[in-house]
């Protein structure tokens, strides 16, 4: 079963390589982009079945390592 | 006294940090690896600077989970001093030892220059030979030393008096123009509640010897060695 964590910077807290692709995508001529917050992609490959049993597990491990949940938030997908 | 120094594959300051150690203390420390599991006996356990794991996931996060850490966990919590420098300052809040985070410098550029900081309380284990509001001059090297922390967290911090480091303009101003990194309050190094855990993004090893340019940083392990080995 797959999994895909997505983490990404908590709201307030300031993200300077979203700024920086944001000014280049202004000199690109994109000048309707308003903010732009950068994140990461996990996938994982689990040996488990159990949807439920699965999230409980990524979600653990978010909580242990994927995230720095000082700063930054997380959202798990299972499926796939 | 004795120290030890953990070494993870990928960190390049260990050995100036023994140097200073030695210079300070006239003992040499014990270099520990990564995969042991406990420490040797030491009065000083050190995390140096480098770029534990490349710097996979985030700066620190791996080598926070690495064997030997579960030790340095017990020891802090026991009272006996850590110091951790640059990566060892991102590993001690990767593990929950020190709060906040250390994020990219708000100018994304991986900086490396001499910076003055400015020494905020003498009354600690760390700093006692140092005055405060004296004003130092030492190095940095990293990309990931903006310091943050939550509103809560920073106004404990502040209150209890547990910012030991401000990036400062050589007279000891504060200025956004003297932070190289953009991180909340100036911090540069903080210590745990109970004083005994202190992590700093400079590189206070690298100005002990006249040879460097600058001995500014040697009070912080001559502190150190003055308060771990009174005299007797």
């Amino acid at each position: 079963m797959k999994a895909r964590v997505t983490v990404t910077l908590k709201s307030g807290v300031l993200d300077p390589q979203g700024k920086a692709i944001l000014h280049a995508l202004a000199a690109l001529g994109f000048g309707g982009v308003e903010d732009v917050r950068q994140g990461k992609l996990i996938e994982l490959e689990l040996d488990q079945s159990d949807p439920d049993k699965a999230r409980a597990e990524v979600e653990a491990m978010c909580e242990k390592l994927l995230a720095n949940t000082v700063i930054e938030n997380y959202r798990v997908e299972i499926g796939g | 006294m004795k120290s030890a120094i953990v070494v993870f594959p990928g960190v390049n300051r260990e050995r100036d940090m023994a140097h200073a150690i030695t210079l300070a203390t006239g003992n040499a420390p014990d270099l520990v690896w990564h995969k042991e599991t406990t420490l040797p006996a030491a009065d000083l356990v050190v995390l140096p600077g480098g770029f534990s794991y490349g710097d996979y996931l985030r700066c620190g996060a791996i080598a926070a989970r690495s064997p030997i850490m579960a030790d340095v966990v017990r020891k802090a919590e026991a009272g006996i001093s850590v110091l951790g420098v640059c990566n060892g300052f991102q590993i001690l809040t990767e593990v929950g030892l020190l709060p906040g985070a250390l994020m990219r410098n708000e100018g994304l550029g991986f900086v490396c220059r001499n910076v003055f900081l400015r020494v905020e309380r003498s009354d600690t284990r760390f700093t006692n030979r140092y005055e405060a509001g004296q004003v130092i001059r030492v190095p940095v090297a990293h990309g990931d030393g903006n310091y943050f922390a939550d509103g809560d967290t920073l106004a404990r911090l502040e209150g209890d008096g547990r910012v030991l480091f401000r990036y400062s303009t050589p007279d000891g101003a504060l200025d956004p123009s003297a932070n190289p990194n953009g991180s909340i309050n100036h911090i540069a190094g903080i210590v745990n509640e109970r004083g005994n855990v202190l992590g700093l993004m400079p590189h206070p090893e690298n100005h002990v010897d006249p040879i460097q340019g600058s001995t500014d940083g040697l009070g912080l392990f001559t502190s150190v060695a003055a308060a771990l080995e009174p005299a007797a």
